[in-house]
């Protein structure tokens, strides 16, 4: 289709590796993949600011995992609720996998590759995600699980939770929401405070404050909590 | 008290008629209508899938699909929207339930060579690529959990081929997120992590 011998031998050339490399493609394809081939991946120059093209491409990478409106999901492990999340406090958790002052060997790979201007994006963008609670918590734990959230344990010296997270438990700051949170997720987190948050020696950090509270709870009051929080909007 | 006394042989006959065993239940029509494809021991006879050993509400969900046409690829077009066309809830529960039961034979028919590759994508993922870890849904074991699919011990061709046709567009029975995962995978991640869960017990 070219009259000039020079592009006769690019085309060639381009064909002989398109087929050692990519099989059979469009020659369309192959010149797009060519294209892209050279630009390098997009992490390297850490410019700063994030691409419109890289954000969107990581938010949809974190929706696959945690709901395509973050809502959260019951994989193996139940994946916890970013939708309406503080930005603090996503930000913060982010950095704290990184850190490993928060012990998570699958969100250690998430996050380690992300760069602050990322991280911050992805914060801002997981905030404005309001959709329903998935819900699923049994009921009957709800009204004792109110009880706790809104008045402590005076007995065992624990305070209201709504005293920080707030009475609609939206959180601010680095503190957490936990309305609409996965049922099976606040629980396992509670139960297992000690052993995932804090883990850094080295860099102790706000987590230390939820240590005696998790620790003071039994069982069934974490799981009451766990259900009331999340069939809150 | 007298009648109480005739009435136990007749209430235990009755529920030793219902829970049978597999061996006796592959005598029912609708299980021999699945085996006929599926292979005797429902091991899988491809291009049909192995449903021994599947998650019982992942079968019965994608039963409902194949009733609803949602679930749109080729084979499943022209091999299961008939099978499924005329199935009660009922016999989609105990189809589901019977299957889940039976004991599964692994594959192991991926490319060996692979297997390393597949397992890292399986087990970290790419981040790089946007690539979610395999593991958070579907387990270390690749067991699944409630209606999220066992992978494990599957057929190489056709975990190569569900993961090919969410990348070319074809619908996912429930929704999100497979379609977007296996659109961002090479076909030599898709060949790595087909060949890793093959062998899998």
């Amino acid at each position: 289709m070219n009259a000039f011998p020079m592009g006769s031998s690019i085309m060639i050339f381009v064909r002989h590796w398109q087929r050692r490399t990519l099989g059979a493609l469009s020659l369309q394809a192959t010149i797009l993949a060519a294209a892209f081939a050279t630009v390098g991946p997009a992490n390297a120059v850490d410019s700063g600011a994030a691409s419109q093209a890289d954000l969107q491409a990581k938010i949809g990478y974190c929706q696959d995992c945690h709901g395509s409106s973050a809502q959260g999901y019951r994989g193996y492990l139940p994946i916890p609720r970013l939708a309406g999340q503080q930005p603090g406090y996503l930000e913060n958790q982010l950095r704290a996998f990184i850190e490993h002052r928060r012990t998570n060997n699958i969100m250690f790979n998430v996050a380690h590759t992300l760069s602050p201007a990322m991280i911050s994006g992805l914060a801002a963008h997981f905030r404005g995600l309001h959709p329903e609670p998935l819900g699923g918590a049994p009921r009957e734990l709800v009204a004792a699980g109110e009880n706790i959230f809104q008045n402590g344990v005076p007995d065992a010296n624990i305070a209201a939770c709504a005293a920080c997270h707030g009475p609609q438990a939206t959180g601010t700051g680095q503190i957490p929401r936990l309305a609409g949170q996965l049922y099976p997720y606040v629980i396992k987190e509670l139960v297992n405070w000690g052993k995932e948050r804090g883990q850094n020696p080295t860099i102790p950090d706000t987590s230390a404050i939820m240590s005696p509270v998790a620790h003071s709870l039994t069982k069934s009051q974490i799981e009451a909590v766990a259900a009331y929080v999340s069939y809150l909007k | 008290m007298m009648k109480h006394f005739r009435l136990a042989p007749a209430i235990l006959a009755f529920i030793c008629f219902t829970i049978t065993s597999p061996a006796s239940r592959a005598e029912s029509p609708s299980v021999r209508n699945c085996t006929w494809c599926h292979g005797g021991r429902a091991q899988g006879y491809s291009p049909a899938p192995r449903l021994a050993g599947q998650r019982a509400e992942y079968i019965w969900h994608q039963l409902i699909e194949f009733n609803r046409h949602t679930r749109d690829n080729p084979f499943s077009k022209w091999y299961m929207w008939p099978a499924a066309a005329n199935l009660s809830p009922k016999t989609v529960h105990d189809l589901a339930t019977y299957f889940s039961m039976l004991p599964a034979q692994s594959a192991n028919d991926g490319e060996i060579a692979l297997i390393a590759q597949g397992k890292t994508i399986y087990q970290q993922g790419m981040p790089d690529s946007n690539v979610v870890a395999c593991v958070v849904c579907h387990g270390p074991a690749a067991e699944g959990v409630r209606e999220i699919p066992r992978l494990g011990g599957l057929e190489y061709a056709y975990l190569k081929r569900r993961l090919e046709q969410w990348g070319q567009g074809y619908a996912v029975a429930a929704g999100p997120p497979m379609p977007h995962i296996a659109g961002n995978l090479s076909p030599r991640d898709i060949a790595a992590i087909a060949s890793y869960l093959s062998f899998l017990e």
